[in-house]
């Protein structure tokens, strides 16, 4: 399979479980052993180190991982309009325990995280799973705009087909690990 | 300081067997608890009781021919044999020769290391192979040792294992391999070190050491006794420190590759 997301766009994949879509963003992040080819602006993976490389390609998993008990020591510095973007009225979200959020407010943070890194390359793996429609709305705007505003290119992962038509320009369906247009 | 020049109390045959007669005792009232340790208590204890005559057997005659080639194979059979029990005693194993590689080459650079110089440098024998103080010295810093490093491998491997989606998400937002697995390390090393700190810690106030006590029951002077424990006890911690953190790298570098993936097709589970 082969193909080439625009700095700026977003690609909808779409595809049921098991069709390889976790593993091929495994492969574009770096995480799994992989013969694959892939480049950012002309440049290989292999000009950059595994943790350099990450840092550029921001995946975004479907469940999000922490690992110290508080919000804010995941984060080196985070702007207060980033989380009210992403539907934070009270930023003192970032001062609470992990442990008390929802899932929803979770996955919200992660996508915080992950932007606070400012990725070239965003891969998105079902974001707004755990969401309720005005927050998954959010979300998707934010995206859009970072999209926008950084260059970024993103790939976005739903099994929501409305949604695919909102965010993205154009989409792929992966099949029996295997790329299919739509 | 009064040195007694008083002979040692032989131990008869028939007075080990009380002591055994204990073990026996307690080994039918964990059986009767059904606590599924009779067995390994029993089987250990006869073991020890076996190698230690025939390791009593060996040092006589080592002390006879007083020449460094014995006391060098004593040391790598010695090395080997801890090495072995270190890869035996992990959960989940880097698979291959580096199972058994990793307790071996790191209890060879710190104990060995640590051992010739403590010979060398601080007891100054005649010969630094000497076997009355090379052997006991390498044989305490090694049993140590070795405890230490498979506490700390078999902690960092175990919480590899079950922290991997941490370990990945946080390679994910672009954290090199070392930062990711910095808080596993620390808490792996913490628990193979903390018997080796707690007991220096109550050295001398809850127990007395081994080593200490068996001077002093030879008849040689508390003094003595104190001075050789003290040096031994700062090798050991030496020793042990060294070791783990060596195997903790060593085995850190099996689990991520060139390219800072976590690899844990690297390991096999027991």
């Amino acid at each position: 399979m082969s193909f080439i997301v625009n700095s700026g766009e977003c690609m909808g994949l779409y595809g049921c479980s098991g069709s390889g879509k976790t593993l091929l963003f495994r492969a574009i992040a770096d995480l799994d052993p992989n013969q694959g080819k892939v480049l950012i602006n002309g440049k290989r993976r292999e000009d950059f180190s595994g943790s350099v490389w990450r840092k550029k390609v921001g995946y975004l998993p479907a469940e999000s991982s922490w690992w110290f008990p508080k919000v804010s020591q995941h984060f080196s510095s985070i702007e207060d309009a980033k989380l009210r973007y992403l539907g934070f009225l009270d930023t003192k979200i970032f001062d609470s325990e992990v442990s008390r959020l929802s899932s929803g407010e979770k996955q919200r943070l992660a996508l915080a995280r992950l932007l606070s890194g400012l990725p070239e390359v965003l891969l998105l793996d079902e974001p707004t799973a755990n969401l309720d429609d005005s927050n998954a709305c959010l979300v998707e705007t934010l995206i859009k705009n970072y999209c926008k505003k950084q260059g970024a290119a993103a790939i976005w992962v739903t099994h929501d087909r409305s949604q695919l038509e909102r965010v993205s320009q154009n989409q792929l369906v992966m099949k029996n690990k295997t790329l299919v247009d739509l | 300081m009064i040195a007694s020049s008083q002979e040692i109390i032989s131990l008869s045959n028939e007075r080990i067997f009380l002591a055994g007669l204990l073990i026996v005792a307690l080994g039918f009232f964990t059986w009767k608890a059904d606590l599924g340790i009779t067995k390994p208590l029993l089987v250990s204890s006869l073991r020890m009781v076996i190698q230690l005559f025939l390791v009593g057997l060996v040092l006589v005659y080592v002390f006879e021919i007083d020449h460094p080639l014995p006391v060098i194979l004593i040391a790598l059979v010695m090395l080997l044999v801890a090495g072995k029990e270190v890869s035996s005693r992990q959960k989940y194993k880097i698979k291959g020769f580096w199972s058994y590689g990793i307790g071996t080459v790191s209890m060879f650079i710190s104990s060995f290391a640590v051992s010739v110089f403590g010979l060398i440098a601080i007891i100054r024998a005649d010969n630094w192979w000497d076997p009355r103080y090379a052997i006991p010295v390498l044989g305490m810093l090694l049993g140590n040792t070795m405890t230490a490093v498979a506490l700390s491998v078999d902690r960092f491997t175990t919480n590899v294992w079950n922290d991997r989606d941490i370990i990945e998400a946080r390679l994910i937002i672009g954290e090199t391999a070392n930062e990711a697995i910095k808080d596993i390390v620390k808490d792996s090393l913490r628990s193979g070190l903390m018997p080796v700190i707690n007991s220096m810690a109550i050295a001398g106030i809850v127990s007395l050491p081994g080593m200490m006590t068996g001077q002093i029951l030879a008849g040689n002077s508390p003094d003595d006794a104190v001075r050789y424990q003290v040096v031994i006890w700062l090798l050991i911690a030496v020793g042990c420190g060294f070791g783990s953190m060596i195997a903790v790298k060593m085995v850190s570098k099996k689990l991520f590759d060139e390219r800072e993936r976590l690899r844990l097709d690297q390991l096999s589970v027991k």
